[in-house]
């Protein structure tokens, strides 16, 4: 039985993994993610799980990492200073094929910049943040429910596909309190990673059927001994040095994704059926844009939301399917301009599109996105 | 002994290692797989061979972790203690063996060595401390002896040394010791029972680097690198019947500091235990 | 049937490092070509020091019956 519960974003975030099979945790307290740590520290141990405070974000990263090779599902959680300090383990992560869950509570930056405020300023970083050509998941939630379900297909999809998924939080949800309704636990479905034990002819640890991208896992310690290295290998998990393998390797960890696209790709389109103008905005941010829109409407104004919940992939064939309805585009993300190249970039900018941003640590409210479509008609009346 | 032993633990098809010519850690790697052969061996020890999981880092130390037939997991420069302590935390029966080097463990890696020996999880570590940077062409390391010559310090080293035995024991460690290549009989016995030892263990295994260390600092070729070992690094019995004249210059091999000290993934049991009492209250 | 022990060279293994030689009490060998050979198989006492010091296990002892 479900029932309705006054819960923080940070703290679904914690149940929402739990629920999604999450018993290890580790990470380094930062604000504004601090209480998913708290939380974890003190409901891990009621389910089993583990808890452990490690001496800096590098550690924390690498043991989750570890416990995720032992078996565990595992989850960090920080935010832009310490997440800048887990980049290189995640692109181990990947290279590995190590399921795992970062959280990153954005706040404003760059460096220690506005520690407790609200910023979505680490969205590049969470694509481009670990060196090389790599695949990335990424997930933003909006609300405190959304967290916690989304938080569950984060999961989902690191088992899925074998690779680290970003959670990408801001501090607007992560501190926001709301009444929720939490949904049944039975409803929700978890998929677990594929275990195999490599039988016969494929005995090889990273081997992959012909037409699959995503190689069957097996834990440490369960009788069936291989190599984990972040270095490029064969399918035996052994270094090599052959260009052919690399290239075959990467392209494959980057199909896993690219293949999959239609799959992971998520958003949210609010009144977009005979949008002209779609507001573009992610995260936390959203809630103010989605205000907006239900204002401009009431004015009469074709104004539709069109809300990635994957923003990584950036949902690129979603946005396309839209642009021919529309006149043009408002992105409105709290940093200077980071999602919008991507909007520019899939759009060819074939219709105008318009910024709103900031980056002063103060919230955009529905009012400076007002304010933003009035100026955007006023220059096409200009025109 | 070998070779029967190399043909069961070891993955013998990517053999020769890729160290040098008279490189120490190949007789240090194969020390591990003795100790851990012994231990399986032995009646009294209930272990598996699957419940062994290697681990390391980056540097020439750290591609062991390949060459060794076991669950074996490469890591990233510095982490394998950090990557070490998520695998035995998620599984503690789990025998989890670090093998590292002087720069991996001591310098990237020197905050996850204190803290993991100050948690007193139970993790072995193995570091073959060369006193150089080996892959990388030979740099200096944070064990490189004051004065030593190395390619970043081509008018002699600056630096003050660590002694990693002596860090350890310093930052809690309940097991800390130390070994090297000449006496390897002793230094297998040593890695056999920091691996018995419950909480966190740790060897300092004295290698040697001809290649970038010895050469650069006239110390001879590997054999005069090991003779200097033979006659200055000296196993337990005898450096205790030595007078303080003898051991002037000299360093024991063998068992630095031990203690008694509760192992952590036990004592987070514990708490395991606690919270899901009081959950169900 | 009595056990004995013979010395093995893993020819494709050895680096010419010369450990084996120099640690041999009764220097029965050689580095030729950068590769170890035994040359006096007589003179061996089958102790094992080769085998103990060897980095690339590419000297050892084997135990075969008769």
């Amino acid at each position: 039985m479900s029932k309705a519960v006054l819960m923080q974003g940070n703290e679904a975030a914690v149940e929402g993994a739990i629920a999604a099979g999450m018993r290890f945790f580790a990470g380094y307290p930062i604000t504004p993610s601090t209480e998913i740590a708290e939380q974890s520290a003190l409901r891990l141990p009621q389910m089993g799980g583990k808890f452990i405070q490690m001496e800096d974000e590098i550690s924390s990263i690498a043991a989750v990492l570890g416990a995720s090779v032992a078996g565990m599902k595992a989850m960090t959680a920080t935010s832009g200073p310490g997440f800048s300090l887990m980049q290189e383990n995640i692109g181990y992560g990947v290279m590995a094929e190590i399921p795992c869950v970062i959280i990153d509570v954005q706040r404003c930056g760059p460096s220690t910049g506005l520690a407790t405020s609200p910023s979505q300023g680490d969205y590049m970083q969470a694509k481009w943040g670990t060196h090389g050509d790599h695949p990335v998941i990424a997930l933003s939630p909006s609300s405190v429910l959304e967290t916690y379900t989304l938080i569950i297909r984060a999961f989902n999809l690191s088992e899925k596909y074998r690779t680290p998924v970003i959670f990408l939080m801001d501090e607007i949800v992560g501190h926001m309190r709301e009444g929720v309704e939490l949904p049944n636990p039975n409803d929700l479905i978890i998929n677990r990673r594929k275990m195999s034990f490599h039988d016969g002819a494929n005995k090889e640890c990273y081997y992959v059927p012909e037409g699959k991208y995503v190689p069957a896992m097996k834990p440490f310690g369960q009788g069936e001994r291989y190599n984990i290295t972040g270095l490029a290998h064969d399918v035996s998990g052994f270094p090599v040095n052959s260009n052919e393998i690399a290239d075959k390797l990467v392209t494959r960890l980057l199909d896993k994704v690219e293949k999959n696209v239609d799959n992971i790709v998520r958003v949210e389109e609010y009144l977009m059926d005979d949008a002209e103008t779609a507001i573009v905005c992610f995260g936390g941010t959203a809630r103010a844009a989605m205000d907006a829109v239900n204002a401009a409407r009431a004015q009469g104004r074709k104004v539709g939301l069109f809300r990635p919940i994957t923003v990584w992939p950036f949902p690129e064939k979603k946005l396309l399917a839209r642009l021919p309805q529309l006149k043009n585009i408002l992105m409105v993300e709290h940093n200077h301009g980071q999602m919008l190249l991507e909007v520019q970039r899939v759009t060819r900018c074939e219709k105008p599109v318009h910024f709103l941003g900031r980056v002063d640590g103060t919230v955009i409210s529905p009012d400076d996105i007002l304010a933003k479509l009035n100026e955007m008609e006023d220059t096409n009346h200009a025109e | 002994m070998p070779s029967d032993l190399i043909h069961q633990y070891m993955r013998i098809d990517h053999l020769p290692q890729i160290w040098c010519p008279g490189c120490g850690n190949g007789v240090i790697m194969r020390d591990v797989a003795v100790a851990i052969d012994e231990l399986i061996q032995d009646e009294e020890n209930d272990f598996d061979r699957d419940d062994f999981v290697i681990v390391s880092g980056i540097g020439c130390s750290s591609r062991a972790a390949g060459y060794l037939d076991f669950n074996s997991i490469h890591t990233t420069h510095g982490r394998a203690i950090a990557f070490a302590t998520g695998i035995k935390m998620a599984n503690p029966k789990l025998n989890v063996i670090v093998l590292t080097g002087d720069g991996d463990c001591s310098a990237i890696g020197g905050n996850h060595l204190i803290h993991a020996a100050r948690r007193n999880l139970g993790l072995t570590v193995i570091c073959f401390n060369n006193d150089i940077y080996g892959m990388t062409g030979g740099q200096y390391s944070p064990t490189t002896p004051n004065g030593d010559k190395a390619t970043t310090a081509p008018y002699g080293n600056v630096d003050r040394p660590f002694d990693i035995a002596n860090l350890a024991t310093g930052a809690g460690a309940s097991f800390s010791a130390r070994g090297d290549v000449f006496h390897a009989r002793e230094t297998t016995e040593i890695i056999k029972k920091a691996i018995l030892h419950k909480g966190f263990s740790l060897v300092d295994v004295y290698s040697v680097c001809p290649t970038y260390y010895g050469r650069k600092n006239k110390k001879g070729d590997a054999v005069e690198m090991l003779k200097w070992q033979r006659d200055n690094l000296i196993p337990t019995a005898r450096y205790y019947s030595m007078s303080e004249e003898l051991r002037a210059g000299k360093k024991l091999i063998g068992i630095l500091s031990y203690n008694d000290y509760p192992e952590y993934t036990e004592e987070y049991a514990k708490v395991i235990a606690a919270a899901s009492n009081k959950a169900k209250k | 049937m009595v056990g004995r022990k013979i010395l093995v060279i893993e020819d494709k293994w050895c680096k010419g490092c010369g450990i084996c030689a120099a640690f041999c009490p009764k220097q029965v060998l050689e580095i030729k070509k950068e590769k170890v050979r035994l040359k006096d198989p007589e003179g061996c006492i089958r102790c094992g020091q080769c085998e103990l010091r060897c980095p690339d296990y590419a000297i050892y002892l084997v135990n075969v019956e008769e």
